[in-house]
């Protein structure tokens, strides 16, 4: 009833390609990114932009990136967080060479140094699978987060083994370092992950996505049929780090400020793929509902014993986050093993047929 | 030219000069190695039996060694019993706790995820983690203990043997864990293949469908499984715990445990323990010879380019089945 694409008729090849092809989507999304740019800056406060609103929308953007090779392409990742981190240290780096260069040209070529580096880790991808892949990853994982440490050079020798990040403008006004304004930074990192997000969307929904998604359902199948393996795991390994270093460099600038190699540890892969396999494996949308629900979920869970008048102290309420997050994860898996998508397009399917059952 | 004598010769030079310091790394590497093993192998129970890839292993390992130790203290603080007779009965208690726990797992968390696709158990078993580090913390504390070795009866100190013109030093506790987990591991082997649940559980692992026909409860096989690897988690959490403390930061060092599985392969119990003495030999042999090149700490990574470099000529492992793959 409401949502229904009767009567909206398709005149060309391109019209039913595309990615919005209901009138009732594209109006939705409109709305969506109103709000992301006009209500939220206006009525969130400077605490719910900066600790809330953008760590969501850079996990987010790692978490596209980690569905592109996981849910995607079916290769499983445990180096999201390393990959991450690449991305973080070439935009330093980058930046520390030539200063003059605007901050977001370089916060984009970092995302091809990680992917590099992902292409590099992804070789071995090709004789092992599966579970084993993992080991691979994680390899990729422990190293490169000893090398962030081990290299003096990459943190320009900072005493404290910390990279800072030092003031950037675009149009003159601060968008990294301590003067930036949280609302700046909003601007800049939801205008990234908008625009990566598209792009992402296009990717997944032409030749390639289709070429990934042949060999996530059976690789030799996919061979059999003429994709050629070693291209297009490669290719999602390099785009799956684009995204990642991408996300890790935005992550450093943009939202912390400073970071050391325990910033992109082991745990911060783990949290992603959680993301990633909460919100729906192969799903764009459900990457960004992982996102949310992981990253928030532990924020409102932290604050929720003091706004019902409950005195525990921070350490119980610390173990408690934990022992309620893994609770959740266990039971969201046994509600709707398919992630949080399977939700939303169940909740569309109804939305469709309403107010008839089916 | 200099870098290539380093790589190559200077650390072969080292290790005919000193053969001491060589068999001390070795007899190093063989405990870290058993220990991974021994992790690996709780880890290769289950996966056999109920195909979960349980990355709770490590944490379980944690959660026993703390629920041990944090009994022990609750019955010591109350007065209730004197330290020899607590440390045993707290043992029994974990025991117990261990096997609540696999009743716990199988019905809350397997029972209704039977039949998902892997990722989904192995995510699951991530919550499981979580909830364990959580629960744990939550009841016995979050600061770090000491393991309650000497009153379980386990030996302390270090024997120095005198051997290739120097002096190689052992810890005796290290000594008993070696004892312990051959004779564990010998235990294992005896109850697979003698025991008449051992053969059930044999069955499970060869195929699922046909031991269910034959009358098989796969509950029940999935509670044993469970227990029996949390039984091992309890050993090498206690042992682990005597060289280090007992804190959730070893669960990091559980991790140790994924290559091990995957160059032993994930369906073998023989490829976990060869596995886990390769890791360990390889890794410390590594830092210990090869680390001062790179400025040391190469054991947080080495480990997983040893497995690397084997999945490439085997990729399902030393000891896995052979991965057929059909259209």
């Amino acid at each position: 009833m409401f949502y229904r694409e009767a009567g909206q008729f398709k005149t060309s090849y391109a019209s039913d390609q595309a990615i919005f092809p209901i009138l009732q989507d594209k109006i939705g999304i409109a709305i969506i990114l109103a709000i992301a740019y006009l209500v939220i800056p206006l009525l969130g406060g400077s605490f719910f932009l900066a600790s809330v609103m953008i760590p969501f929308l850079i996990l987010s953007l790692a978490s596209i990136g980690l569905n592109i090779l996981t849910g995607y392409t079916g290769l499983v990742s445990l180096g999201t967080a390393a990959f991450m981190g690449v991305g973080a240290y070439a935009c330093y780096k980058l930046s520390t060479f030539w200063p003059g260069v605007n901050i977001i040209v370089w916060i984009v070529v970092a995302g091809f140094f990680s992917a590099a580096v992902g292409v590099l880790f992804g070789l071995p991808s090709l004789r092992i699978k599966g579970f084993y892949l993992a080991v691979a990853t994680l390899a990729a994982q422990f190293f490169l987060q000893w090398f962030f440490a081990r290299v003096p050079w990459l943190y320009n020798h900072n005493p404290s083994g910390a990279i800072e990040v030092p003031k950037h403008t675009l149009f003159d006004i601060a968008i990294t370092g301590p003067q930036a304004t949280p609302t700046a930074r909003y601007f800049v990192v939801l205008s990234i992950v908008v625009a990566m997000t598209w792009f992402a969307s296009n990717l997944v929904h032409g030749r390639i996505g289709r070429m990934w998604m042949a060999v996530r359902d059976m690789d030799i199948a996919a061979q059999l049929m003429g994709i050629r393996l070693l291209d297009a795991k490669l290719m999602a390994f390099a785009v799956s780090s684009f995204y990642a270093g991408v996300a890790g460099a935005m992550m450093v600038f943009l939202w912390l400020g400073a970071a050391e190699p325990e910033a992109f540890n082991i745990n911060e892969s783990f949290l992603l793929l959680f993301m990633v396999i909460i919100g729906g494996l192969g799903s764009l949308i459900g990457s960004f509902m992982g996102a949310a629900l992981i990253h928030i979920l532990p924020i409102i869970l932290r604050a929720l014993p003091a706004a019902l008048g409950l005195t525990i102290g921070s350490a119980t309420v610390e173990h408690l986050t934990f022992m309620v997050t893994g609770a959740l994860i266990i039971f969201f898996l046994i509600v709707e093993p398919h992630g949080l998508a399977r939700l939303w397009q169940i909740g569309k399917q109804k939305l469709r047929v309403w107010p008839f059952p089916y | 030219m200099d870098i290539l004598y380093k790589i190559f010769i200077d650390p072969f030079v080292q290790m005919g000069a000193a053969p001491d310091l060589l068999v001390q790394s070795l007899w190093e590497g063989l405990v870290g190695g058993m220990l991974y093993a021994l992790i690996a192998l709780g880890f290769v129970l289950i996966f056999k039996a109920s195909g979960v890839f349980n990355f709770a292993q490590g944490i379980m390992m944690v959660f026993a060694a703390l629920t041990l130790v944090g009994l022990y203290e609750k019955l010591t603080g109350a007065g209730l019993a004197s330290a020899g007779v607590a440390a045993y009965l707290a043992l029994a208690a974990t025991i117990l706790v261990m096997y609540v726990l696999a009743v716990g797992v199988e019905r809350i968390v397997l029972r209704p995820l039977v039949n998902q696709p892997d990722i989904i158990l192995f995510m699951a078993t991530f919550g499981l983690t979580y909830f364990l580090i959580g629960f744990g913390e939550l009841v016995f504390g979050g600061n770090s203990k000491v393991m309650i070795a000497e009153q379980l009866g386990l030996p302390k100190g270090s024997v120095s043997l005198e051997m290739l013109g120097g002096f190689v030093s052992m810890q005796k506790i290290d000594i008993a864990a070696a004892v312990i987990a051959s004779i564990m591991v010998a235990g294992l082997a005896v109850f697979f293949q003698k025991t008449r649940i051992g053969r059930a559980l044999r069955a499970v692992a060869d195929d699922h469908q046909a031991a269910l026909s034959v009358g098989i409860s796969l509950n029940q096989i999935w509670v044993i499984v469970w227990f029996t690897a949390g039984i091992v988690a309890l050993a090498t959490g206690i042992m682990w715990g005597a060289r280090s403390e007992v804190s959730f930061a070893l669960g990091t060092i559980a991790l140790k445990a994924l290559p091990v599985l995957v160059l032993g392969g994930f369906t073998s119990v023989p490829g976990a323990i060869v596995g886990g003495l390769i890791i360990g030999i390889g890794e410390k042999l590594g830092e210990f010879y090869w680390g001062p090149l790179v400025g040391g700490g190469i054991e947080s990574w080495l480990a997983y380019f040893i497995a690397l470099g084997f999945l490439l000529f085997r990729p399902q492992g030393l000891f896995g089945d052979k991965i057929i793959e059909r259209i």
